[in-house]
């Protein structure tokens, strides 16, 4: 066993920047020398245990320090400095709002809303970017086991009961030659991040239902993995406390050199040595986590401890330096269980390998604790105790290897002042000179990955296991139309359902972060209203994956996505109860010498409870003769659509949301719904119009006649109309015998923007009509529906993982 | 008459022990999902109880192969209160993983005994895991689980390891003895290709049972289909109005406490 002591005291700048460096410390010149000083008032250099602890707790995956710190930001020439961007944007509306049904917030592993009397419903979306980016199938296995984690340890722990999965990846057809430097095709990545979260959810035995994939070239060398894990807990044990004298004790896997500095690592950039840094990634081991869970519930139930949370990023350093925070903690790093012998006493602290909790444990419980683990083979040992010394004192055996105060861990970080930039991109409004055929037109975007059936991924994934799956993510008369959301019963037996949906759109962003933000909210709440969940009920996620902060601009355009989340999570009084960034995702590839960073990237998580969960509708057209309405107003706004993308084209008309328009829309949605008049609803998103009424009818196996002159908008070209990505739209069906009915409801409570478009058709031909009642488009549903599924079972031949 | 007692096994990696406590309750009994370790410290407890159910998952995550060191634990550990336990003629269903369990340790097909593999189930044609509803077609025969179900039903598989594979053999003695089933077909009935037949069976073998009649295993899970609105298609005009697989544990349940009084 050594401990090193680290020469600070007579450092240089210089010195200080090449330690930081060659110890993948991730801790800038200012943080350095603020630990410089804080070692020099106690006259003595830090061990390297203590120095890795404070590493860990200050990293920007930790601490997120760009958002909380200080930032001057510019936008039209004018200069203002932001204090905690985080506070005065997402965690302000919440505060604002103050819904009595959130029952924790921002504060824990996950946020709580309250799903009935007995019950709330915790959630939580995390990254693992930089791991998949080096080892896809593990960096995505232990990114789902690791959200998985957050749910045990939110409150006094949750059942987890729901997967949700986001990627990013590089276009799936890309050219092998034209890769950077060390970096895997985005098909061995999408192939392998597929295969680690469906190996470790499916064997945890939660259902994977709701989720999206985006391709995009920027994400080549740094794809995003985006896991998500919604928990039951009971609301009596949504709080919890750390007593002096609680035993530490830590269960389930056991402690190796896997995974050391994965919380400093993700805070760096990539490049094709980052591979080389191998124990940053780690392969996950999903029974010993089920084994852990299935203890954690019974011992929770028992009353057998008083405080939980995983150790996540940073390990044990960071998991009991948070939970001793306000009272102190002494550790024995000698005492915790390990994979094999040699690991030195910083290794132990920091190593984040996996499927393991640490729990504070009242000393009254400790021999039923220790015997419940040990009845079900999972392990479980004390390594110390909690203290009233506000002090983290790291034990080897009998040699004291760390002593650091909590009050400089949590609180001595120096703030640092980082600059933001905002500039428009110059862009001018663009129109295809010589549209191409509409038909054409259509079938080629639902062609497109970003478009195209999922199911390949869809299937691989258990989405029934725990019974409860009400509204599943395939529809129709073959089950394999796009659902807009999943609604599952996290009770079984229980009326309540639970719906969860995204929305992301990094292709608005290149126009507008602002409206990215704006337009992903709208999407993760129209999806959300389109099975039948309710507006103002909704609780939302937010994480955001970014390039580097320490870039200006980059940093702008974070800036305005962050005001857009509060404006409109404010107009549509929808709090944020978690969230999370991933910044620093960039590649430098050294064969060009180019530096790539992903599109500013924003994924919006909503969920919602359902007060009966059959009170719900899909998306898949029921019965020829219904007729098709559509709510909500078309704009002449095909900015970064996927039309203009078929000319390679963009322009600065993205679509804007106009919250007040939106939340009747939503709200008169959601009655149609719950009066059991809607039998099927579909949001307009990527494609527009056009590509949701399709994939209606093509899930359902019948045709539609629709007329293009009804749909609500004003001085709209064909294409416009058929293609813009206008926000807050829907398409729903309603029996002809109560359209009329419909239809004048919609007026009597005040929305304007409501048009009959047409019917459902016996037959399978998809029919739209423009001014002239001629068929703009005219298709068979068949063909539709082939051109969408084709894309990805095509692109992923003869990859497998 | 009391309500019969399900004994739900689970153990490091069992994963679908509370629907199937759900389903048995739907039934009629009373359903405990109870840890293997418990019943290896007290055997006897095991004939406390009605019926045994092993449910989904991935026991000792599959490691060697599906279910193999869970049966092993039957074979080895467990033989004697096993063996007493089907001799007596309780009834005894293993879903998924809990059939690849029973195949695995010998208790079906059954006819060589406990400890005696002469069947498997091996990967899926389609070389992954896969999530998906089938059509499976009850075929007369001993089978009590499947007692009075004459239509075509409806249940969703998700498994990367379930296609049935037996020598000739042992596939005729199952077909003579009426002991398959279920088996997958088209959704009028016909003659299932994949997807249809999600794992490539031989002759669409989804489900078989002992000669009795008393041991069931099949792939597809009766209980995530006991209620209508599991159904992935009950919001369509014309879509069943009861849970198809509900009736597999009422029979169960029903011959349980017929035998007991």
């Amino acid at each position: 066993m050594t401990v090193q002591t680290v020469p600070l005291l007579d450092a240089s700048d210089a010195d200080l920047e090449r330690i930081s460096r060659d110890g993948t410390l991730s801790l800038n010149l200012a943080e350095m020398r603020a630990i410089k000083a804080h070692f020099a008032e106690q006259q003595r250099d830090p061990t390297d245990v203590e120095l890795e602890t404070i590493a860990q707790t200050w990293s920007e995956h930790c601490v997120h320090k760009t958002f909380r710190g200080l930032i001057e930001y510019t936008e039209g020439g004018r200069t203002e400095t932001i204090d905690n961007l985080l506070r005065s944007t997402v965690m302000r509306v919440t505060h604002e709002l103050d819904r009595d049904d959130c029952l924790s917030v921002f504060h824990d592993n996950a946020g709580v809303i309250r799903l009935n009397e007995k019950y709330g419903i915790a959630f939580k979306v995390e990254t693992h970017n930089h791991p998949s980016a080096i080892e896809p199938y593990g960096g995505a296995g232990t990114g789902t086991g690791g959200v998985i984690r957050d749910i045990l340890g939110t409150g006094l722990g949750a059942k987890p009961v729901l997967n949700t999965d986001v990627f990013c990846f590089g276009l799936p057809d890309a050219a092998h030659e034209d890769l950077p430097a060390g970096v895997l095709h985005p098909r061995r990545v999408m192939t392998g991040v597929v295969a680690g979260v469906r190996d470790y959810g499916n064997r945890m035995g939660i259902p994977t239902a709701n989720g999206a994939v985006f391709f995009d070239p920027r994400y080549t060398a740094n794809p995003l993995v985006f896991c998500g894990t919604v928990g039951l807990i009971p609301v009596d044990c949504v709080d919890k406390r750390v007593d002096p004298g609680d035993l530490i004790v830590a269960m389930g896997g056991r402690t190796g050199r896997d995974g050391i500095h994965g919380a400093t690592f993700s805070s760096a950039e990539l490049d094709d040595t980052s591979e080389n840094l191998g124990s940053v990634v780690q392969i996950g081991d999903p029974i010993t986590e089920k084994k852990v869970a299935d203890v954690l519930m019974q011992a929770r139930d028992l009353g057998l401890y008083s405080s939980i949370t995983d150790c996540g990023a940073g390990g044990f350093s960071s998991a009991v330096g948070e939970m001793g925070e306000k009272t102190g903690a002494r550790v024995y790093l000698d005492r915790a269980p390990l994979k094999y012998e040699g690991l030195e006493p910083w290794e132990i602290w920091l190593s984040e390998a996996q499927e393991r909790m640490v729990l504070s444990v009242p000393p009254e419980h400790e021999e039923a604790l220790l015997a419940l683990a040990a009845a079900e083979d999972v392990e479980a040992t004390v390594l110390g105790e909690f203290t009233d010394t506000g002090r983290l004192e790291i034990y080897h055996a009998d040699t004291r290897v760390g002593d650091v105060a909590m009050s400089f861990l949590h609180d001595g970080l120096p703030r640092i002042t980082k600059t933001a930039v905002w500039e428009p991109p110059p862009l001018t409004k663009w129109r295809p000179p010589r549209p191409l055929d509409m038909t054409d037109a259509l079938l080629q975007i639902l062609a497109k990955p970003n478009v195209a059936s999922k199911e390949w991924i869809i299937r691989q994934y258990d989405h029934e296991v725990q019974g409860g799956m009400v509204v599943k993510p395939l529809h129709g008369v073959d089950s394999d139309g796009p659902g807009d959301a999943c609604v599952f019963r996290p009770v079984l037996g229980a009326p309540e359902g639970v719906a969860v949906s995204n929305g992301m759109n990094p292709m608005y962003g290149d126009v507008d972060p602002y409206w990215m933000a704006a337009l992903a909210i709208d999407e993760a709440l129209r999806n959300i209203v389109a099975v039948g969940g309710f507006r103002s009920r909704v609780a939302l996620l937010d994480n955001f994956s970014w390039g580097n902060p320490d870039k200006p601009d980059r940093l702008g355009g974070l800036v305005r996505a962050a005001r857009a989340c509060y404006d409109f999570a404010t107009a549509f009084e929808t709090p944020f109860i978690s969230g999370k960034d991933s910044l620093y995702n960039e590649y430098r590839d050294t064969k060009t010498g180019e530096q790539v960073a992903i599109p500013g990237t924003l994924l919006i998580s909503a969920i919602c409870v359902l007060d009966d969960a059959e009170k719900v509708a899909t998306m898949d057209v029921k019965q020829p003769g219904d007729v098709v309405f559509m709510l909500g107003r078309t704009y002449s706004e095909l900015g970064a659509s996927h039309y203009l993308a078929l000319y390679d084209e963009t322009g600065p008309d993205v679509p804007h949301v106009r919250p007040v328009d939106a939340c009747i829309t939503m709200d008169a949605v959601h009655a149609g719904i719950l009066a059991g008049i809607a039998n099927a609803v579909h949001d307009c998103s990527e494609g527009g119009f056009a590509v949701a009424a399709a994939e209606m009818a093509f899930a359902g196996g019948y045709g539609m006649d629709l007329d293009l002159r009804r749909v609500p908008g004003y001085g709209l070209s064909t294409e416009e109309a058929l293609f813009s990505e206008s926000a807050s739209r829907f398409i729903v069906t309603v029996p002809e015998d109560v359209a009329d009915r419909f239809y004048a409801t919609m007026l009597a409570i005040g929305v304007r923007a409501v048009g009959r478009l047409g019917t459902v058709t016996e037959d399978t031909r998809f029919v739209v009509r423009d001014s002239n009642g001629t068929a703009c488009i005219s298709e068979d549903i068949a063909t539709l529906k082939n051109a969408w599924q084709r894309t990805l079972p095509d692109s992923i031949q003869g990859e497998t993982a | 008459m009391t309500a019969p007692r399900v004994l739900i096994l689970r153990t490091a990696g069992t994963n679908c022990d509370v629907e199937t406590a759900y389903a048995f309750k739907l039934a009629g009994a009373t359903a405990e999902a109870v840890h293997v370790g418990r019943i290896f410290d007290a055997p006897d407890t095991m004939h406390s109880y009605d019926i045994l159910a092993l449910p989904g998952g991935f026991s000792y995550g599959d490691d060697i192969a599906a279910g193999k060191l869970w049966a092993n634990e039957f074979v080895h550990r467990l033989r004697a209160p096993m063996h007493e336990f089907v001799a007596s003629g309780k009834p005894v269903i293993g879903i998924c993983n809990g059939f690849q369990v029973l195949v695995r340790a010998g208790l079906l097909p059954g006819d060589e005994g406990l400890g005696v593999q002469t069947a498997t189930l091996a990967g899926n044609d389609s070389g992954v895991y896969e999530c998906r509803w089938t059509h499976l077609r009850v075929e007369p025969g001993p089978c009590l689980f499947t007692r009075g179900i004459e239509r075509a039903i409806e249940m969703p598989v998700a498994h990367a390891e379930g296609k049935f594979v037996a020598s000739d053999e042992v596939y005729g003695r199952l077909e003579l003895g009426g002991r398959v089933a279920f088996r997958y077909v088209t959704a009028d009935g016909g003659e299932a290709d994949y997807p249809a037949n999600p794992n490539g069976s031989h002759g669409g073998v989804a489900g078989i049972c002992n000669a009795e009649g008393t041991v069931l295993g099949l792939m597809p899970h009766p209980e995530r289909f006991v209620e209508r609105t599991q159904h992935p298609r009950w919001t369509r005009p014309g879509s069943p109005t009861v849970g198809h697989g509900l009736a597999i544990f009422e029979n169960a349940v029903r011959y349980a406490a017929d035998r007991a009084s």
